[in-house]
């Protein structure tokens, strides 16, 4: 499928130009025409991916990528959608294999799919109050009580940050046997607070 | 056996053994551990090695693996412990019957592991209380033998052998006679 088919039917639809693959921004009010018009007209049958993304210098600080392949065709298709108000349609009637991956953004991302059937967290627990791959959420995460209050009072247990010790650590770069991961800012550690 | 308060006195006529019941207690308890697999993570996968023939925890008693708390008395914690799941490892803890021990096998189960993270808990010994820890990521079977067999001489060596406690609370088994 060459981009001028997809862009014809849908004239608002935006070529970004993929290197790998013809890649498209479509406005959330198109998605389900357009996943529509690629899964029954152009052969784009099996959902590979649908995934949140963050951009926090946007206007429009979530989005949602989606993979489509075609399994006849053997080509792929990327579409973008912003989330406008952190809300996208979902695409569960069409694909049903998008169920737990619009869970899995909703739970990390907080981005709300109109339509779902079954909205709810699908890896932290029901009632966890943040989304944590957002950038602004730390990795070590934010003190809240643990889910069963039972549990909680007799272990006197929170769900806590967890140690860092100067991390989170990332490859130096170069060859991997040449150096082990390590923290970017090492002024700091458990025995010396960061400044 | 070596290490055993057991002892025969020739002095005493009628071939009577004499001995501590803590130490026949311990005994017995130390060579039929029943163990409960918490398989949370990979751990999991060298446990069930350790059940098979090349390993062979049978040869220390304690290959009755059961899937049911309520017949098991030693909880080995293999694999990460999640935030999400510490309340269900707390809670088949809570049916498992006295006296009970846990294992927590591996770097994840003793510590968190390489799990720094807002999603892990920081060593299962947060929640219930650990009597051996195993080192490794994972732990081969030895090592979890070897743990296996610190426990072994942990339960033969408990005084008052009743008596346990978790941060400040003691839990007492009582025997029936």
């Amino acid at each position: 499928m060459d981009a001028a088919t997809l862009l014809s039917r849908f004239p608002a639809a935006q070529d970004l130009a993929g290197k790998d693959m013809p890649t498209f921004r479509v406005a959330g009010a198109d998605l389900l025409a357009a996943v529509r018009f690629l899964r029954d007209e152009q052969g784009f049958d099996l959902l590979a991916d649908l995934c949140g993304a963050e951009w926090p210098d946007r206007p429009t600080r979530f989005g949602v990528v989606l993979h489509l392949l075609s399994t006849a065709g053997k080509e792929y298709v990327r579409l973008h959608v912003d989330a406008v108000d952190d809300r996208v349609p979902s695409v569960s009637s069409l694909h049903p294999g998008a169920n737990w991956h619009e869970r899995e953004a909703y739970d990390m991302f907080g981005i709300v799919f109109e339509g779902h059937p079954d909205p709810r967290r699908i890896l932290m627990w029901d009632g966890y109050p943040f989304h944590p791959l957002r950038k602004d959420f730390p990795l070590a995460g934010i003190e809240v009580p643990l889910p069963a209050a039972d549990v909680a009072a007799v272990t006197g247990q929170t769900v806590e940050p967890a140690p860092m010790m100067g991390g989170p650590f990332v490859s130096p770069g170069g060859k991997l046997s040449e150096g082990e991961p390590s923290a970017l800012d090492q002024s700091w550690n458990e025995q010396q607070p960061k400044a | 056996m070596v290490k055993s308060d057991f002892g025969y006195n020739s002095k005493v006529e009628g071939e009577v053994i004499v001995t501590r019941a803590d130490a026949v207690v311990n005994w017995v308890r130390s060579h039929s551990v029943w163990p409960m697999p918490m398989g949370l993570a990979c751990c999991a996968i060298e446990l069930m090695a350790s059940g098979g023939s090349r390993f062979d925890i049978s040869r220390f008693g304690m290959e009755v693996m059961r899937f049911s708390p309520r017949q098991a008395d030693c909880m080995i914690v293999a694999g990460t412990v999640t935030y999400k799941m510490a309340e269900v490892v707390r809670r088949i803890y809570d049916q498992m019957a006295e006296p009970k021990w846990v294992v927590a096998m591996g770097a994840c189960a003793s510590t968190g592991g390489m799990y720094r993270s807002y999603a892990t808990l920081q060593g299962v010994d947060n929640i219930v209380p650990v009597d051996v820890y195993i080192s490794g990521c994972p732990p081969r079977p030895e090592a979890l033998l070897d743990g296996m067999m610190l426990l072994q001489e942990k339960i033969r060596n408990e005084g008052g052998s009743l008596r346990r406690t978790f941060r400040g609370r003691t839990v007492e088994t009582k025997i029936v006679s």
